[in-house]
């Protein structure tokens, strides 16, 4: 174990003399340093206490000898280390975190509750099917929302989040080119796209394409309908757009693309915006992904789980990855591998072990109830409508590429065009760090310099908002003038910036006791 | 609605300063044709935290969980005794209502926390290094031959036959379109896995070779000559694990010679739920890490000069290279991979290792109890804490039949293998420290009469 705080203060540090905010701990008051559970645990601490000794094991040859090297804590520095940990994180529970595209809403807490009813957390994916009917009960429930709330003909409710959604629509197009013993090669996708749709159709070897665009920051029509072909076998196109536009041309584009045999896939991150406004269904889409981690606000949880179910056309439906549930009067059934001959002949096959992500869909599910019909509808409105209103209460600080191109839906997009020499999209992100903010989404979409992408969602007040436009149209402004304070921000996080050069060059992955490297 | 702040107020305060004289105006552009007008049909309108309540929990009713009675599924599922205080920590908001780490200055909670998984995990699977997660162990899977292939240059991938079924379906779809070609094929009740074949059928197009470990009938082999065998071939040794908790007693795939393991990490931290979400491990040797898909934590130093934590090597990811990288993952097992860390750190090796050993106890009790149920024996020689049972009938019937009485009796080889009646009559059965004595005495007692 390592003395002090090696994650703080170290004698070092004062070596030019201690400053007034030096501590010796590290800490500063309620600014907790925490050292690495490798440095405070140790092999033979447990926080679980059993009831019984562990019995001799016969395992022969294969029985573990070596120390595997697992630091254990008791109970409670258990909770002290994760507390103290979490407390170096911003959340949306701490206050607005606009990051573009990522849909960063409050996380209702009924839907926590719900999550861990016995009936849903504590039965196994493999039981008897007439032991779990009110799991099925759940996503067969679910699944009939998104079929209403998109106009889709199904949807296969497997994937494990939106990357692994959009992976199901293609391979449903690969199936169905396959069916009509087609062997089409391209799939198109903007260069605005994420970085999930050109990487997901090379992953099921697809060749990509780019989609021009227009100077306005949509599709450009012409040169799609230029490209299409006899080798092309769809699109996969982001409506609303990461530009955060409405894509105007989308139903001209599906019929575009449909005249040449081709699919159109839609990345449904976006649909929050529009959730009673219009139906996916509606715009000749194909297949969209859905992510419930963002639209019907499934916690994000530090990076994951997502969920990303997809919904399908009826000519992609038949080809829907096993498996499913179904309802046959009043009881559940599921489709799998051993029914699926006769009832579902055309599947491209299972895409991950079980049903997809359950705890996911319960919180969905109570999040839609709550809502109802009538507050989705208005959930999609308060986004748009406070995505406007800090569009047009900072476009004359900061440049909005987009602008004049219309209302913009969820999400508001600014370029770092006018700052000052040296100066960029970065040092804005820190400084609202310094603000008590989660920056915006920076750098994406690709197609706008130092692009900074703002969703502040529907589940912010106006006076959030207001505060929120106050504090970056002064950091625009300082940015501008070259405030050279920013440059050095945040300056009053648990971090300064870091060094992410130093660990790409010499990659530290893993602890490793004595020398430092892995 | 008591998720919405605006009130109509600040609604039509805040369309006045957008020029809007309606919210219509700001959906100017949705095609006419596709604008809705109304409430959309066919659905309830809003409800009452009481009232979604009250709904969710009569579904709840209809299923019986787990913890209503004796219970013995495993089969990549397993149900472990879940501490407190898991729960409690990671619904703490700054774990639960942050995302993916990039702003790394005000993210350190989860870098720091996904440095220790990852240190966690390699240290478990015997590795040099480990993701900050997949989705599951299945998805995992496949994405470990897709790293095969990129690092050997080779397409053709040998599935033993002792794997999941479901993570080989995952790999068949997968295959069926990217053109590697896969070996496959269903175990045997009558033989035990024929590792000299598997090690003699490596060769010089072959990518890798994919060992589940305790395998899908509960069976623990040694994977050291295989591994020699893929070696010499300049072929990849994958090993799969979807229990987790064995490797606190048997060794693990790692120290064994396995180049990328991979797993099922559900069974410390996460819960059944049903299948997902569970959290895939993925890790493997350190020559092999800028092959790796997923995020990666590492530490470096801020401005200052202090210990800091952030995402490294992202010109593998998705965001960064499109087409070109090494996977498409984005949204990862974040909140599952902390659940997991917890529970790890709260079991801690003493724990691991005790816990282990009671689950292979419990098991070995119930498979002695078990076999003498008559015309029932146990297909295993060596297991952790699953193994298979051999009835004298087909097993699907069997497990309906238990259902009826409250018992959740196991996993059938027919509903894993519906294709192949020689396996009709085995059953999975997975033993816990969950279960009791009594539970395992029920299930032996209910499994006769349903016999006889
Ligand atoms: C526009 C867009 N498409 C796709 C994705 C991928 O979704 P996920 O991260 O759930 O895989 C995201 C978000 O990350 C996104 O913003």
């Amino acid at each position: 174990m390592t003395a002090l705080n090696s994650a703080g203060w170290r004698p070092e540090m004062n070596a030019g003399g201690a400053d007034d905010t030096t501590t010796f701990t590290g800490n500063r008051a309620l600014m907790l340093e925490e050292p690495l559970l490798f440095e405070i645990g140790s092999t033979g601490t447990t926080g679980v206490d059993f009831d019984e000794d562990a019995p001799a094991a016969d395992l022969g040859a294969l029985a573990r000898s070596a120390p595997i090297g697992l630091p254990g804590l008791s109970e409670s520095e258990t909770v002290r280390h994760y507390t103290r940990l979490s407390r170096q994180n911003y959340a949306i529970d701490l206050g607005l975190f606009p990051l573009g595209s990522c849909t960063m809403k409050h996380n209702p807490r009924l839907n926590e509750k719900v999550a861990r009813m016995p009936g849903f957390a504590d039965v196994h994916p493999l039981q008897p099917q007439e032991t779990v009917q009110g799991a099925y009960a759940v996503i067969h429930e679910l699944a009939e929302w998104l079929i209403t709330l998109t106009g889709m003909h199904s949807v296969a409710m497997s994937p494990k989040a939106g990357a692994h959604g959009e992976l199901c629509g293609v391979l449903c197009i690969k199936a169905a080119l396959e069916a009509r013993g087609e062997d089409r090669r391209v799939l198109l996708v903007p260069e605005s796209a994420h970085g999930t749709n050109p990487a997901t159709a090379a992953f099921a070897g697809f060749a990509v394409e780019d989609i021009p665009a227009t100077p306005e920051g949509r599709v450009d029509l012409a040169a799609l309908k230029a490209r299409l072909g006899p080798d092309v076998a769809g699109v996969m196109i982001t409506n609303p757009n990461t530009c955060g536009l409405f894509e105007r041309d989308m139903k001209a584009i599906s019929d575009a693309v449909h005249a040449v045999g081709g699919y159109v896939y839609c990345d449904g991150a976006n649909f929050n915006a529009i959730v009673g406004r219009v139906r996916p269904g509606d715009l000749g889409v194909d297949a969209m992904h859905i992510n419930l981690h963002k639209t019907f606000s499934t916690p994000h949880g530090g990076g994951g789980p997502g969920s990303g179910p997809v919904v399908l056309s009826a000519a992609l439906a038949p080809f829907a990855p096993l498996p499913f549930v179904t309802k046959d009067g009043e009881s559940f059934r599921l489709i799998e591998e051993e029914n699926a001959g006769e009832d579902h002949p055309k599947t491209f096959g299972r895409m991950t072990a079980f049903h997809g992500q359950m705890g996911m869909f319960t919180r969905a599910l109570a999040y839609m109830l709550s809502h109802g019909a009538d507050g989705l509808k208005q959930v999609a409105e308060d986004a748009v409508l406070n995505a406007n209103y800090l569009l047009r209460s900072l476009d004359d600080v900061l440049d909005a590429p987009f602008g004049a191109s219309g209302p913009c839906m969820h999400e508001a997009l600014f370029s770092d065009r006018g700052l000052a020499e040296g100066f960029s999209t970065l040092d804005i992100a820190k400084g609202l760090i310094d603000e008590g903010y989660h920056p915006m989404t920076v750098f994406f979409p690709l197609v706008v310099h130092g692009a900074m992408l703002v969703e502040p969602t529907e589940t912010e007040s106006k006076a959030v908002l207001d505060q929120f436009i106050g504090a970056l149209r002064s950091i625009a402004l300082r940015a501008k003038n070259g405030d050279p304070a920013l440059k050095s921000a945040p300056h009053f996080a648990p971090r300064a910036r870091l060094d992410e050069t130093l660990a790409a060059r010499r990659p530290v992955l893993s602890w490793s006791d004595g020398a430092a490297g892995d | 609605m008591r998720y919405l702040p605006l009130t109509p107020d600040d609604r039509a305060a805040m369309l006045a300063a957008v020029s809007a004289s309606s919210i219509d105006d700001l959906f100017v552009d949705v095609p006419a044709a596709a604008r809705l007008s109304g409430p959309i049909e066919g659905l309830p309108a809003h409800a009452s935290e009481l009232a979604v309540e009250r709904h969710m929990a009569a579904l709840s009713r209809q299923s019986h969980a787990a913890g209503d009675g004796p219970f013995f599924l495993g089969a990549g599922a397993y149900r472990h005794h879940v501490p407190a205080s898991v729960d409690h920590l990671i619904q703490r908001g700054e774990f639960l209502t942050a995302y993916t780490p990039y702003q790394p200055e005000i993210a350190q909670g989860t870098l720091q926390m996904l440095f220790e998984f990852q240190s966690q995990v390699a240290r478990l699977l015997g590795t040099d290094v480990a993701n900050a997660s997949m989705y599951d162990g299945s998805t995992a899977c496949w994405e470990a031959i897709v790293m095969a292939r990129r690092v050997t240059r080779r397409s053709k991938a040998l599935l033993s036959t002792g794997l999941h079924p479901h993570y080989r379906s995952v790999a068949r779809t997968m295959a069926k379109y990217t053109g590697d070609s896969l070996v496959d094929g269903d175990p045997s009740l009558e033989a035990g896995t024929d590792w000299a074949a598997l090690a003699a059928a490596v060769d010089k197009e072959t990518s890798c070779v994919v060992v589940q470990y305790p395998d899908i009938l509960g069976r623990i082999d040694d994977m050291r000559a295989l591994a020699a065998a893929c070696q010499a071939a300049g072929a990849l040794l994958v090993a799969v694990v979807t229990e987790p908790v064995a490797l606190g007693l048997i060794q693990s795939p790692g120290e064994m010679g396995a180049d990328i393991v991979v797993g099922e990490g559900q069974s410390i931290g996460v819960g059944l739920q049903f299948g997902g979400p569970y959290v895939g491990l993925f890790a493997c040797k350190s020559k092999y890490v800028r092959q790796m898909p997923g995020r990666l934590c590492g530490e470096t130093v801020d401005a200052n000069g202090k210990r800091g934590f952030v995402l490294t090597l992202s010109t593998r990811e998705q965001h960064i290279r499109r087409e070109k990288a090494t996977s498409n993952i984005c949204t990862n097992s974040g909140l599952c991979a902390l659940a997991f860390s917890i529970h790890m750190t709260l079991l801690g090796e003493a724990g691991l290792r005790r816990l282990a050993a009671i689950n292979h106890g419990r098991a070995k009790a119930a498979a002695a109890e078990l076999a003498k149920v008559p015309g029932v024996s146990v297909l295993n020689r060596g297991f952790f804490n699953e193994f298979t049972l051999l009835l004298p009938v087909e097993a699907r019937p069997v497990i309906h039949a238990l259902a009826e009485k409250g018992i959740l009796g196991g996993v059938s080889l027919g509903r894993l293998y519906p294709d192949n009646a020689g396996l009709a009559n085995g059953l999975i059965v997975a033993v816990t420290e969950t279960v009791t004595e009594e539970d395992i005495a029920a299930f032996a007692a209910a499994l006769k009469e349903v016999l006889a």
